[in-house]
């Protein structure tokens, strides 16, 4: 079978934030771009970001990024490397500036700047008191900011594959990555896209679990490509679980809402958050507020008629100010949860929300392998957003440092692109297997003509990573849970399809989606049975407490032989004094 | 991409517009007219006659009836362009009633001052 | 709950026809989208987009008994049985309920949805009042979904030349934005008796709009603006 081919300067994979953000850049510079995307690019899962993107504006009260910088590196509970967030926290304030320049509608202060609202974990001069600096679009900034991309995109004239899934990359053998093999979703075509710049911006795979806040996109399809490759997926124990997510739903409910002065209620109708953090209180970091209603839910005080959640109350903002600053919030209550929250406050639970971890990258979008203790570079291939691991989120990412992730990095990648391709005239030669792996993948799912449906196998493998590797871990439950992922993986190879056509075939798509997605699910269940310590999102039993003697160190699992290797965390920051690793109280 | 500049005709505002002014002409003249027919005494031909006997009332009911017809050709083009994709036949149709409403419009002058 | 549901596949039938679906729900699907997903369990011939489902991302836009809507905020306690749901009306069917949107994503595109502005960029953000900003609400909200363009007779009739009610929503999101530069030009580009005017006042669009916006209104208010250059 002969593979039509394309080439260009970069492909970009992903038309997300971070995605979005980095074509643009590619694109202003006139190089030739290609985005491929599942979904039309305003479908991304961004758009479904609440709350807002963080920069320390100062807009309202004061604020500045050596503030943002601490508390992202606390949040991190001293796992993100120091000079990453440096470099992030550093460049906020552009991106956002950026951004409103591009047309994003951010709400407004008074004298007419970009409105901030206070947000978990972050805060003024070092943890004193909750800050404002989410900067928002009612509670709609995800879906403001990636049409405001998209538009752009559109005035830059980049050109997009739309409805493209992205099979696997071409790596030949000197380790370079090439381009992808992407299949056009309408016709079932497969295509070569030869780049000389691959960037990854594939977005989480929160939908390894079965309560997830996340959409039925996000499949870590990035991550799955990358380990396929013989790329390393770093840190994949650490998965945030958000404090709020609509009990049985798992839509969203901004943390915005208690930024905005709501809080969480057990069924005494005690303000519980006030025993775990008491300076700031329901606006401690997401872990924290996780554990502590799941502790509560475990002791027998959570609401609802089998005590499985937790209230929140945000009535008392009133009507007014919840129709102006959380109007979606209100529509999403009374859609999912059949609750009026402008009288009745929102049973929620933690729900799955975000990838700690991903594809190692270091803060100019450059994938790397870790080699004898260094970093080597991984030539032609990128990746920016939560695909990547830089690592600014560390064991816990605070809420808005996801957007402000996506452009920061979107950028720097594209910048590094630019720079990378400058100097490289022609495209290097393909490899002769270029196309090997993902043509046998589609080959296996045409001729299988038995065995298990992919939802059934995706169904146990979410229901594996729900039940073994959840806000609380236990020594024996993670050795079941790996050994039961890796029969899960086991059976993916031997799923089958009862639809063998060509046009949008819908059946196929999740069974690829199912291939990356089981890669995520086993690198996060081994990941976090070998670390033997409780940081972040990872909170062990038998290893109840932070160990910085012994892991202060970073997680590498390599697909072949299910290997682990350890990278030390990077205390030391660009410019300023490191922060050193403190009992972590809010 | 092709970067084709897309721009509008930079007509159909003024159509817009004449077909709600025309419509609120005709609804004051309804109201107008009714108010005179119902504040007579009674209806017959000889009131209806002296009704449209000032020079006024000849020149607000030509107007009227030119309001009508403005206002109809602008709604039957309006449908003719949802509908009718064939240039030919839409041509046609356009003439047609054209044809139609000038003919109406003499036919007007000549009853209005015939009476 | 029973479902009839237009299928059709080109690479197998000859012709689109409908298939009833009689299937046994879990206490969790609450949710039109839950069933559909549920049913793709069965059969995972019966093909469809949808993404985020929590109707943010405008995926699974649907007619679901006669009326376009979100599969994944329709509540199945709120519809009548048999559930009847076909794609989009007005444009291509690709597959089933997967409709191919180029059509209605050129017109938005022919808008030029983006912010125009050529003098410098201050060094911090464009200053813009809390009451300007309000100008925006419910407008910038569209989710793309076509729910609205494709319930508008006028833009079934010429969705080729017709902006439709989401681009002009669109549109006006640009023309009422204090920091936009470009009015004349945008108005311009709409004055004309396909882009703008095949708007006949029907309002399906406002009826059908999941995120409840007002297409029809921003439609008069680029009138307005018309209206008011001219005089």
């Amino acid at each position: 079978m002969s593979i039509s081919k394309r080439q260009f300067d970069a492909v970009v994979v992903g038309a997300g934030g971070s995605g979005l953000r980095a074509a643009l850049q590619l694109a202003e510079a006139n190089l030739k771009v290609a985005v491929l995307s599942k979904v039309f690019p305003t479908r991304s899962h961004t758009v479904a970001a609440q709350g807002g993107v963080a920069a320390s504006l100062g807009n309202d009260g004061e604020d500045n990024w050596h503030w943002h910088m601490f508390d992202t590196v606390k949040g991190s509970d001293y796992l993100g490397d120091q000079d990453a967030i440096e470099f992030m926290c550093r460049k906020a304030n552009e991106a956002v500036y950026e951004l409103e320049h591009f047309g994003m509608p951010f709400d407004r202060t008074p004298d007419g700047k970009i409105y901030q609202r206070p947000f978990g974990g972050q805060t003024r001069n070092y943890g004193e008191g909750p800050v404002k600096r989410s900067c928002a679009a009612a509670d709609r900034t995800g879906h403001a900011m990636l049409h405001t991309l998209y538009q752009r995109n559109l005035r830059a004239h980049t050109q997009f594959f739309v409805e493209w899934m992205a099979l696997d990359l071409i790596r030949d053998a000197a380790g370079d990555v090439l381009g992808v093999v992407a299949m056009e979703m309408e016709t079932g075509e497969v295509m070569i896209l030869q780049a000389k710049a691959t960037l990854l911006a594939t977005g989480g795979a929160g939908r390894i679990y079965s309560a997830s806040t996340n959409a039925f996109i996000n499949t870590g399809d990035g991550l799955g490509m990358a380990a396929r490759a013989g790329i390393p997926l770093e840190d994949m124990e650490f998965w945030q679980f958000h404090p709020t997510g609509v009990a049985g739903a798992g839509v969203l409910i901004t943390e915005g809402v208690r930024g905005e002065g709501g809080f969480l209620l057990n069924k005494n109708g005690e303000r519980f958050m006030e025993r775990y953090a008491p300076t700031v209180k329901d606006l401690a970091s997401r872990d924290v507020v996780s554990r502590a209603m799941a502790t509560e839910i475990k002791e027998g005080r959570g609401a609802g008629k089998d005590g499985e959640y937790i209230l929140l109350k945000l009535d008392h903002l009133g009507a007014e100010v919840i129709d102006k600053r959380l109007p979606g919030i209100r529509e999403i209550a009374m859609k999912f949860a059949n609750v009026d929250c402008t009288k009745d406050p929102i049973p929620v639970v933690p729900t799955c929300h975000y990838q700690m971890g991903g594809i190692p990258t270091n803060i100019h979008g450059q994938v790397y392998v870790p080699d004898a203790g260094g970093e080597k570079v991984v030539h032609g291939l990128y990746a920016a957003g939560e695909c990547s691991c830089v690592s600014v989120h560390g064991a816990n990412r605070l809420g808005t440092n996801s957007l402000l992730d996506l452009l920061v990095f979107g950028k720097s990648a594209a910048e590094q692109i630019i720079r990378d391709i400058g100097s490289e005239k022609a495209q290097k030669e393909l490899p002769k297997d270029a196309t090997d792996r993902p043509l046998a993948r589609l080959a296996r799912l045409d001729s299988a003509t038995s065995g298990e449906s992919v939802a059934e196998v995706g169904a146990e493998m979410r229901r594996t990573m729900q039940l073994h590797c959840g806000v609380f871990r236990f020594p024996d439950s993670l050795a079941e849970g790996v050994r039961k992922m890796l029969a899960v993986a086991e059976r993916v190879k031997h799923t089958f399809i009862k639809d063998k056509s060509k046009v949008f075939n819908t059946a196929r798509i999740e069974a690829l989606e199912l291939d990356n997605l089981v890669e995520t699910a086993v690198a996060s269940m081994i990941s976090a049975a070998a670390r033997q310590e409780s940081r972040g999102s990872h909170d062990r039993s038998d290893f109840p407490n932070r160990d910085d003697v012994n892991w202060m160190k970073h997680t590498f699992w390599w697909k072949e032989g299910d290997r682990l290797e350890y990278k030390p965390v990077k205390l030391k920051p660009l410019t300023v004094e490191s922060f050193q690793p403190k009992a972590r109280v809010y | 991409m092709v970067n084709r500049i897309v721009v509008g005709a930079h007509y159909g505002l003024r159509d817009w517009l004449l077909q709600r002014i025309t419509a609120v002409f005709m609804i004051v003249y309804i109201a107008v007219f009714f108010v005179q027919v119902l504040s007579g005494p009674t209806l017959d031909f000889a009131t209806w006659r002296m009704l449209f006997t000032p020079q006024w009332m000849k020149y607000a009911t030509l107007l009227f009836l030119f309001s009508l017809y403005l206002h109809a050709w602008i709604g039957v083009r309006d449908i003719v362009m949802d509908y009718i994709k064939h240039a030919g036949l839409r041509l046609a149709l356009y003439s047609v009633f054209v044809a139609a409403l000038v003919v109406y419009a003499a036919w007007s002058v000549r009853i209005l001052w015939g009476i | 709950m029973r479902f009839s549901i237009y299928r059709y596949n080109p690479d197998t039938d000859a012709a689109p026809r409908m298939q009833d679906y009689d299937i046994q729900l879990e206490p969790t699907d609450r949710m039109l989208l839950d069933a559909l997903v549920r049913i793709k369990e069965h059969d995972d011939t019966l093909s469809l987009r949808r993404s985020c489902r929590e109707g943010v991302c405008g995926s699974d836009a649907m007619n679901i008994n006669g009326r376009n809507g979100l599969a994944c905020i329709t509540k199945l306690a709120d519809v009548k049985e048999p559930v009847v749901i076909r794609p989009l009306p007005g444009l291509p069917v690709i597959r089933d309920l997967i409709v191919d949107m180029s059509q209605f994503f050129k017109q938005y595109h022919s808008v030029k949805p983006y912010l125009q502005n050529d003098t410098p960029e201050p060094e911090k953000e464009r200053l813009q009042s809390p009451a300007d900003r309000e100008e925006l609400n419910g407008l910038y909200e569209c989710i793309l979904c076509a729910c609205c363009s494709t319930s508008c007779p006028s833009f079934w009739w010429n969705p080729d030349k017709f902006v439709g009610p989401a681009g002009l929503l669109q549109a006006y999101r640009f023309l009422a934005d204090t920091r936009d530069e470009a009015t004349s030009e945008r108005l311009d580009n709409l004055e004309d008796p396909y882009r703008l005017f095949r708007c006949h006042s029907i309002m399906n669009c406002v009826d059908v709009c999941p995120k409840g916006l007002n297409p029809t209104r921003a439609i008069g208010k680029i009138k307005e603006m018309m209206i008011k250059r001219t005089v």
